[in-house]
């Protein structure tokens, strides 16, 4: 939440609260808000589930832990840049099939295809992504439609090509990706390199986030019609976060290549588990709100929950009804909560925030 | 291109550029079908398709209500398999059970609805979040609790998806009742209107005077009510209830894609029942033509898909140019194209 608050140093003025008080006070102030909060959730989560399980505490399993949960968290901070902009991608599940499809099928055996298999898994994922994008922004179909489209068109498409079967079995030195690690390190033992590639991606976010394009995209979802009269291209900037999230969802593809295996399911049901960990991360829906490294939290959040059931014995049949009370939860105390600041807000600067707010509902 | 639209009657509506959709895919469905050695229009053709359209017509009509209020449903796929397990639990193959199971089954189905509408409009959670969090509690809980197919339906009660009024099922008659009663809601009723005007705008319907918990909550209980009549629709067909019906049938997405095809407007306020049944007929056509050329179950989807994107891409074309009525001024309709033709003609290049 601080640093999605696009920050202008203009004309003294008094300072916007979050700016009032040191670090520590801003710190703490950060973390009543929704975006904040749920740092607090996967502490509570984390010692919820220590408890009910000591091992799991060690580092070596929890690094373990960390590197299991960074495909969803790659792809909830992947659906993030779209979430913030105003739009949805629904097609995130359906493109993190077709990689792992893709990666059976086309580097197979050979070890020497693993560069450009990666490559032209890149270079797909951002097609989808243009394509998402270019169809939302220059077609003006709402993107619910235009991702619900590609997904139909794109899980077609790759059972068309595997039967609906598994098929292809890529190389073990590819699968090391997401299956391997840096190994006998002190303390840890194994360093996983999806953590590593969590990590890399997690900084490269913040510090897009922080660069003018995250500040716009931002602004974006705050109010599209005000960026286009400031004279942003907000088409370019939409396209981008697409681009983005699909993206991301093939870095989370080529991770579950290693663990999961080359099945056309794999990943079915991800980018509804994306939205609520955005969700959980106090991103609003609709745009305007919410830090990137909150989403990522969401999806530990999730995936803590669901290790805690998984200890105290809850079967597994329950936890979709579990993430959907979560997710309603979520979102209602995350809704009060930014209602409550935004009236703070709007004490101190009592211009126009009132009356924009009606127009960025309708437009979600 | 502004020659073009010249050509085109100034005054036709969204939905009647889905029934042109729709003449033209029954046009084109006729020559393939022709092409393969068959009569697209035999009655028992004929019949296939209004069966085709039947549930999700229920479906999507209660979709389109809660659309135009702004909200969404994406619990619709869930309900719908509930509500066929609890009337086929409660009928266990016995006549004298019809009426029980059927109220019981569109009570738990009305409840569901109530609660998604309360959490949508008191709780001021977005109908997307609130809907896919009752959609997944209720997917735990079937999951929890049905293993399999469980219930069974009495003849009688199959009767309802067998019967057929000369080409027509008696099924597709109970939806298209459903339909108009749903229009009549909409065009005769004060809370009809108050619906629009929230989903248009609420904070303007609510400064106005309007109530904008009702209209939203009745929407909300309606679409989970037609879920649950498709529910019991597909227990009269299959006799047994399962628990996987619903969300195999991908309700939810094929439903919202319905409505939108049907010309109503994603973020509300704008649309009616007619475009969406014409949008459910284009989907049933298209099933069905693609049945007939046997065409490979997974192409099927790449196809739906291309046609939702492309048919929606024409409409928002159309809508961003489209006032009601009394914002036009007659001189300046032809001005506004105009204007927009240039990013039209960029885009198509």
């Amino acid at each position: 939440m601080t640093a999605a608050t696009p920050t202008t140093d203009t004309a003294p003025r008094p300072d916007l609260p979050w700016h009032q008080g040191g670090a520590a006070g801003r710190a703490l102030r950060a973390l009543r808000t929704p975006g904040g909060a749920v740092f607090v959730l996967v502490a509570v989560l984390l010692v919820a589930v220590i408890a009910a399980n000591p091992n799991f505490g060690e580092p070596g399993s929890l690094i373990r832990f960390i590197g299991r949960t960074a495909p969803v968290a790659i792809a909830a901070m992947g659906q993030y840049f779209v979430i913030v902009s105003g739009e949805f991608d629904l097609s995130m599940a359906a493109v993190v099939s077709m990689q792992v499809v893709i990666a059976g099928n086309f580097i197979g055996q050979e070890e020497a295809r693993i560069i450009p298999g990666l490559l032209l898994m890149l270079a797909l994922g951002a097609l989808v992504g243009i394509v998402n994008g270019l169809a939302t922004t220059i077609l003006k179909v709402p993107s619910f439609i235009v991702t619900l489209g590609t997904m139909l068109a794109l899980s077609g498409l790759v059972f068309y090509l595997t039967g609906g079967a598994a098929t292809g079995n890529p190389v073990d030195t590819f699968r090391q990706i997401g299956r391997g690690g840096i190994r006998d390190v002190p303390v840890l033992e194994i360093i996983p390199y999806p953590a590593i590639i969590l990590l890399v991606l997690a900084v490269a976010a913040v510090w897009l986030m922080r660069r003018p394009f995250g500040r716009t995209l931002v602004a974006v979802g705050d109010n599209p019609e005000a960026v286009r009269l400031s004279g942003s291209a907000t088409w370019w900037l939409k396209t981008r976060a697409f681009i983005l999230s699909s993206l991301a969802a093939t870095v989370a593809g080529i991770i579950l290549v290693g663990y999961a295996g080359v099945h056309p399911s794999v990943g079915q049901g991800y980018e509804f588990t994306a939205i609520t960990a955005v969700v959980i991360g106090g991103v609003v829906l609709g745009g305007g709100r919410g830090w990137v490294l909150s989403a990522a939290a969401g999806a530990f959040a999730l995936e803590l929950l669901f290790t805690l059931l998984n200890f105290v014995g809850v079967a597994s049949t329950w936890r979709d009804t579990v993430q959907g009370v979560i997710i309603i939860v979520a979102v209602a105390a995350g809704a009060r909560a930014w209602a409550a600041g935004q009236r703070r807000q709007t004490r101190s600067t009592p211009q126009t925030t009132q009356q924009n707010q009606p127009t960025t509902q309708g437009d979600a | 291109m502004s020659s073009v639209s010249r050509l085109l009657p100034t005054r036709l509506t969204s939905t009647g550029i889905v029934y042109l959709v729709l003449v033209l895919v029954v046009v084109a469905g006729a020559i393939i079908t022709a092409a393969e050695g068959r009569n697209f229009f035999s009655g028992g053709n004929i019949s296939a398709i209004l069966t085709g359209t039947s549930i999700l017509g229920f479906i999507a009509i209660g979709q389109t209500l809660v659309i135009l209020g702004g909200s969404l449903d994406l619990s619709v796929p869930y309900v719908t398999s509930l509500s066929s397990l609890v009337a086929g639990v409660i009928m266990a193959g016995q006549t004298s059970n019809i009426a029980l199971a059927v109220l019981t089954a569109l009570g738990v189905a009305a409840l569901i609805g109530l609660v998604n509408g309360l959490v949508v409009t008191y709780l001021h959670v977005h109908g997307f979040i609130a809907t896919l969090g009752m959609g997944l509690i209720l997917a735990g809980y079937l999951g929890t609790n049905y293993r399999g197919s469980a219930g069974s339906a009495p003849r009688d009660f199959r009767l309802i998806g067998a019967l057929n009024i000369g080409p027509v099922p008696l099924s597709t008659l109970i939806m298209l009742g459903c339909a108009v009663l749903v229009m009549l809601l909409l065009r005769r009723t004060r809370i009809g209107h108050h619906l629009y005007a929230v989903g248009g705008q609420r904070e303007v319907a609510r400064l106005s005077g309007v109530r904008t918990q009702p209209p939203l909550i009745l929407a909300h209980v309606l679409c989970s009510v037609l879920a649950g009549l498709a529910g019991l629709l597909l227990l009269a067909r299959l006799s047994v209830g399962s628990p996987t019906i619903g969300s195999q049938g991908g309700y939810d997405l094929m439903s919202i894609a319905a409505v939108v095809l049907g010309g109503t407007v994603l973020a509300g306020g704008k649309g009616n029942i007619l475009g969406t049944l014409g949008g459910v007929a284009i989907f049933a056509v298209l099933d069905n033509v693609m049945g007939v050329m046997e065409l490979n179950a997974f192409l099927r989807d790449i196809v739906r898909g291309l046609v939702i994107v492309v048919a929606v891409a024409v409409y928002a074309r159309r809508s961003t140019d489209t006032r009601p009525p009394r914002f036009a001024h007659p001189p300046d309709d032809g001005g506004g194209r105009h204007t927009l033709a240039p990013t039209t003609a960029g885009a198509t290049r």
